[in-house]
């Protein structure tokens, strides 16, 4: 197991109260897994992805844990997490547009920030791993303006993965992306995973099909919490939990005429997470919610590698 | 590049050509005349001399003839060189005058400017990271920036030199003194010029504190910040991004400010009867001295113009951007 993620909780601080973003997730990650993390926005799949790497200053970690190689990263804990940053754990960033320094050559921002972690910069291996990504040597002499958008985010790709970390979060990063590029960047971070730049990935985002193209593992979320998790196949094919089904029967088909069949997405809205009522938090937009939803469907196994958290799919 | 600079030094100038004609013009649209004060001052008694008088100066300024011509005229001699001369300090020319004066202003000027930028950038760089020196550089500056050049330096000419007597009150040295190149002349110029120096330092401070205060935690919240902590970069080096950054903003701040600043000067210099441009204008538009309040408007003008434009040039140099405009983008 490269990742062990158990009964992870993180909550945003408000004037009104805690919200619970983040409600009690456990899952694990193998060696060269890829995941893809999907659900609708407020989910908490940005949270997860933050919590793994660095919370922002209005998150709270308030318990569960994460272990790493066996490591416990001490995630709540923005200075002791550092040495495990971009080594063990790195991020692409939903903002590759606007994550360099504007002001210094891209060559020179990679030096300074490796010199900064005490890393030596292999020129080689960067130029080698440009010519995987199709960027040109002397993008390093250049500042980011002087790139595309598709050369920047391809840049940070590279950035990111430099140090070959166990894990790595690709957050949202396909969302700002025509069809054709998105399908690059896919192929790209799967070439990334082949040839062992990064051990294990997971990857945020709310288009399920692209995911689908992508992931070994599907973890779907819905309200801080984990609905279903299966290989993706089953999650695309066979879903138990009916969020999932009403989620994948929301998307449209390639080749299908919708003239007789409209598309009709999931009514209603995710309840709150300031405060949420105990029990099942998908029960008001359910089709077939009963009394037992009153209670909180725990997450069973319901067959190998197959977890879902449903008292009518157990 | 050459592109830039030429549509620069064009604007540039034109605003020259436009400075030289208000200069020009507006002394000539004061009220009163200065030939007839100077006849006043002469104190002639015969009608037949004062009128010859009269001739014989309007002759000497060129003012029998047309406007027209003496706008041109002052072109012509402004390309010689030849200010004119002052009909305040008749007969002494208006270049001698303004050379005499020059080095007070820009000795006031350059030091303030500068240390005050400077200063004022590091100092709001420090108050963005620390929150007790926040709380204390923060309304430290607003009330620094909020006061007038004239009534910080009236208040430490009274506080310093009229009840402390620490320091001198007025002018350049001491009156006992001669100019001359000896230690004790020096230090007497320094006493004198620290009064003025530091009211005009301490106002310009709070401006440039509190700018680069809040455009630093600005840059502190950005995406590059954010993106260089995820991946563990010490605060060291995420700060030392940010403030290359945020000084961006500051420079063309610099720029903006340069005029006001000056006329800031110039006022201190009256408070402090410092014998540079300032006291000088004065003394010019009391006097109704058209010559001498050209010249030394002119002075003003082409200080601010070279003084923007190397700011122009220094931020083609800071920032990359700005240079890729001019090249056009690499796809």
């Amino acid at each position: 197991m490269t990742l062990e993620v158990d009964d992870l909780r993180v909550y945003y601080r408000t004037l009104k109260g805690d919200v619970q973003a983040l409600d009690g997730v456990s899952f694990g990650l193998r060696d060269g897994e890829i995941l893809g993390l999907a659900g609708e926005s407020g989910c908490g799949k940005t949270t997860l992805g933050k919590a793994l790497i660095r919370l922002d200053g209005r998150m709270k970690h308030v318990g569960g844990s994460v272990t790493l190689d066996g490591q416990v990263l001490p995630i709540g804990d923005d200075v002791k997490m550092n040495p495990y940053r971009f080594k063990q754990v790195s991020l692409i960033p939903q903002y590759s547009m606007s994550a360099m320094n504007p002001t210094r050559k891209i060559g020179r921002m990679v030096r300074e920030l490796l010199e900064s972690r005490r890393e030596k910069l292999d020129l080689d291996e960067l130029h080698a791993r440009l010519d995987l990504v199709e960027l040109p040597k002397d993008v390093l002499g250049k500042y980011p303006i002087e790139l595309s958008g598709g050369m920047k985010q391809r840049m940070v790709m590279v950035i990111s993965t430099l140090l070959n970390p166990s894990l790595l979060i690709a957050d949202e990063i396909t969302s700002a992306l025509d069809v054709s590029t998105q399908k690059a960047v896919v192929t790209t971070l799967k070439g990334f995973r082949d040839r062992g730049f990064v051990k294990s990935m997971i990857f945020i985002t709310h288009d399920i099909s692209l995911t689908n193209q992508l992931a070994d593992t599907i973890m779907v979320m819905y309200a801080g919490k984990l609905a279903e998790k299966a290989p993706a196949s089953t999650v695309v094919n066979a879903p138990k939990h009916p969020y999932t089904q009403l989620l994948i029967s929301s998307l449209p088909e390639v080749g299908v005429r919708y003239a007789d069949k409209r598309l009709t997405g999931i009514p209603g809205n995710p309840p709150s997470l300031l405060d949420p009522v105990p029990g099942c938090r998908f029960r008001d937009r359910c089709p077939l919610a009963f009394e037992k939803c009153a209670e909180d469907p725990p997450p069973v196994e319901v067959e190998k590698d197959h977890v879902v958290a449903c008292w009518k799919a157990a | 590049m050459r592109r830039y600079f030429g549509r620069k030094l064009l604007i540039y100038g034109l605003t020259f050509f436009m400075a030289v004609t208000v200069n020009w013009l507006v002394p000539r649209l004061m009220p009163g005349d200065p030939v007839a004060s100077m006849l006043a001052r002469a104190r002639v008694a015969q009608p037949e001399a004062q009128e010859a008088l009269r001739v014989y100066y309007n002759n000497l300024f060129g003012f029998d003839l047309p406007w027209w011509q003496q706008y041109l005229n002052s072109w012509g001699s402004l390309f010689r060189g030849d200010f004119g001369i002052s009909l305040w300090a008749f007969p002494t020319p208006v270049a001698d005058l303004l050379t005499r004066a020059v080095p007070y202003s820009l000795a006031l000027l350059i030091p303030s400017i500068l240390l005050s930028w400077v200063v004022g950038n590091r100092l709001g760089a420090l108050a963005a990271r620390r929150k007790v020196l926040d709380n204390t550089v923060l309304p430290v500056s607003y009330v620094l920036t909020a006061t007038p050049y004239l009534w910080l330096a009236a208040l430490m000419a009274w506080g310093f030199g009229v009840v402390w007597g620490v320091f001198p009150v007025a002018g350049g040295y001491s009156f006992s003194m001669t100019p001359s190149f000896t230690w004790d002349f020096f230090v007497d110029l320094a006493w004198h010029w620290l009064l003025p120096f530091s009211s005009l330092f301490l106002v310009a401070l709070g401006g440039w504190a509190i700018g680069m205060r809040n455009v630093i935690i600005y840059e502190l919240e950005s995406d590059y910040a954010n993106y260089m902590s995820a991946l563990g970069a010490p605060q060291k080096l995420i700060r030392r991004y940010a403030f290359r950054n945020a000084v961006l903003p500051q420079i063309t701040g610099l720029a903006l400010q340069l005029g006001v600043l000056v006329a800031g000067a110039l006022v201190t210099e009256i408070v402090f009867s410092y014998p540079g441009l300032g006291s000088l204008i004065l003394a010019a538009i009391q006097n109704k001295d058209f010559f001498l309040l050209q010249g030394a408007f002119l002075f003003i003008v082409l200080g601010v113009l070279i003084a923007n434009f190397i700011i122009d040039v220094v931020y083609v140099i800071v920032d990359p951007r700005t240079r890729v405009g001019m090249a056009g983008a690499a796809a």
